[in-house]
């Protein structure tokens, strides 16, 4: 029996650039409990359907989150498309396909930046964040934002990319894919970041079900489940696999983002192809009436929306649940014997998005 | 228990917690609950997602204003902070939530922030 | 090298090659076409219809028809571009270049030369379809 005890950790914190605090029952070094608590930045966005009309929401969903931003505003006009009985153009889908799966590249690389920094890899954290920047930039000429896109609009997208653009964007990813393989090449082989990484953390997959995981910290737990197979926009037309490790441990959270970031190029090729001509947008009219949820897979997992129309422009009910709140739970289960210096580290391997959580 | 639509069942309270183990059971995992309270109908709904790879299932329990509803979270964990966030934010009352935080899950001074303002 | 230093090559390749970052302050930035900076308003084609002021999503713009004024509060404007998806007329528009930090928050105000098509002769009917008609433009 050793000492016990206890030691807060955060909301500032300087491997956290965002407010979650900790407070880990400490048994010598070794992590017994910890108790997470959040709340310091809620912004109460959820309750804002009381002031802004179901068009203006579209922009206020964009702003829960500045990584998955362009996936919140097009789950949220994908619940009132299904309210409201909109069929989207089929280009219009594409799009949103290639923007979403753009944004997972930028959050994954973000995210392994974020991670090398985590464990003093400063090196390799500026070289993720400058591969990221190319696709920021090329967010920046496609939409006109580099982190808010404002491209979505209810019953379609407002900015079209012609096929031009497309094709150079495929010319510039085909370019980047060989730097990033060989970025993330050093996550996958190298022997610091192995020591550090391999055996932490470890989430069954029984227990990711037990405490309501999501995204890839679901998938490195052998469950092969993820959103996009449920074919909404694109998705169904296109050919891919369910990323997943059985390792259960940071190191198979690692390789599945990896994973997953060269998939996103797979996936923009195909779109580009079979991206077909179009109108981008359909007329909406009326009101909604009625309710709908609707699930998508963001970088950070799925993300819910339930939105409850009542015939009036002003909605009932605008509910998000966000990847990151289902997946405190399984971070508290992590935490649970893990040495107190890996404590960190195992709070981003979450991709914690703490201002998401509290919409 | 009652199909309102697709994948969709109202259900009591009597029949919340056995609904919630069979779920547990059959290793469904909770996705999220939620809570509002429409300004025509004057009640809590309290909707509960469970998903188990592709499926997907919501139930729905109806509340009156006073009372209180049942405490999934020792069946499942991680229901905790969404049974404190409804207490919090709407005034829902669960009745023996196995961490209530006394609503100190969000910081804020305002009791009950998303319940629609009573007529003044 | 496999397992062994597989991040000795990218540090070699970073020392011969040229930084990554640009000389932001002495090499002026550049901005695709497409971004959105601010909000410009074509003051010849707007109608005053108000239509900008009540789709704003922050509040950001004002239209005065008594004054014939339109202003927006640029420290406000959050660059969604909803205006310049509604204005009827098609005169609002957003081009880059960003707002400049200020001591104060200032309205930027423009004057806009617009006369209702029937003046005074019928006071009540020009009214109405003039409030039908989406008024800002830019």
């Amino acid at each position: 029996m050793g000492n016990r005890s206890v030691v807060p950790f955060g909301p500032q914190h300087p491997v956290l650039p965002e407010p979650i605090h900790l407070d880990l029952v400490l048994e010598d070094e070794k992590v017994l409990a910890a108790v997470p608590s959040i709340g310091f930045i809620h912004r109460g966005l959820e309750s804002l359907t009381d002031k802004k009309d179901f068009n203006e929401m579209v922009y206020v969903a964009e702003r829960i989150c500045g990584i998955c931003s362009f996936q919140h505003g097009m789950a949220y006009c994908m619940a009132l498309e299904e309210i409201m009985n909109v069929e989207v153009p089929r280009r219009a889908d594409y799009l949103r396909t290639i923007w979403s799966e753009m944004s997972r590249l930028h959050s994954h690389l973000l995210w392994l930046g974020l991670l090398a920094d985590g464990f003093g890899f400063e090196s390799l954290f500026m070289h993720s964040w400058r591969l990221r920047e190319k696709i920021l930039d090329m967010f920046e000429i496609s939409t006109g934002g580099r982190v808010i896109f404002s491209v979505n609009k209810i019953g379609g997208v407002l900015k079209d990319m012609p096929n031009d653009m497309l094709r150079d964007f495929v010319r510039q990813l085909n370019d980047m894919e060989k730097e990033i393989r060989d970025t993330t090449k050093i996550f996958l082989d190298d022997y610091t970041v192995k020591s550090r990484l391999v055996g932490v953390g470890i989430l069954t997959g029984e227990d990711a079900i037990r405490r309501g995981a999501v995204g890839p910290m679901m998938r490195a737990s052998g469950i092969n489940v993820d959103m996009r197979k449920n074919g909404y926009c694109a998705y169904g037309d296109l050919d891919f696999d369910v990323i997943t490790s059985n390792n259960c441990d940071s190191y198979a959270r690692c390789e599945v983002r990896i994973g997953e970031i060269f998939q996103s190029i797979d996936i923009i090729r195909q779109c580009v192809e079979k991206i077909p001509d179009g109108e981008i947008d359909t007329k909406v009219v009326g009101m909604p009436n009625g309710e709908a949820s609707i699930r998508v897979e963001q970088p950070r997992g799925e993300a819910y929306y339930h939105v409850r129309a009542n015939g009036t422009k002003f909605l009932d009910r605008f509910r998000v649940r966000t990847p990151t709140f289902a997946n405190v739970p399984a971070l508290v289960q992590t935490l649970q014997g893990a040495q107190y210096g890996d404590v960190p580290l195992l709070v981003l391997t979450i991709d914690p998005c703490i201002s998401c959580t509290e919409r | 228990m009652e199909q309102i639509k697709d994948n969709m069942y109202q259900i009591d309270k009597a029949e919340l917690l056995q609904v919630i183990m069979e779920k547990k059971n059959a290793l469904w995992r909770l996705c999220q609950i939620c809570c509002s309270f429409p300004k025509a109908e004057q009640h809590y709904e309290v909707t509960y997602s469970f998903s188990s790879g592709y499926d997907f299932v919501q139930y729905r329990l109806i509340a009156e204003k006073d009372e209180w509803v049942p405490s999934i979270s020792r069946v499942y964990n991680s229901a905790v902070f969404y049974e404190n966030e409804m207490h919090e934010l709407w005034g829902l009352n669960v009745e023996n939530i196995k961490v209530d935080l006394h609503d100190k899950l969000y910081r804020i001074d305002v009791e009950t922030p998303f319940l629609p303002k009573e007529e003044n | 090298m496999g397992q062994f230093l597989p991040f000795a090559k990218q540090v070699m390749k970073n020392l011969f090659s040229e930084p990554a970052t640009t000389q932001y302050p002495f090499k002026p930035a550049e901005y695709p076409e497409r971004t959105r900076g601010h909000v410009d308003i074509d003051k010849d084609m707007c109608i005053l219809c108000g239509m900008c002021m009540r789709s704003c999503p922050p509040g950001a713009i004002t239209v005065d028809r008594n004054g014939k004024t339109w202003s927006i509060n640029r420290f406000d404007c959050v660059q969604c571009g909803y205006c310049v998806e509604k204005c009827p007329k098609k005169c609002l528009s957003i081009t880059p270049g960003y707002q400049e930090p200020g001591p104060e928050k200032v309205a930027y105000t423009v004057e806009v030369p617009y006369e209702p098509p029937k003046p005074a002769a019928k006071p009540a009917a020009p009214a109405a379809p003039a409030a039908e008609a989406p008024k800002t433009e830019a």
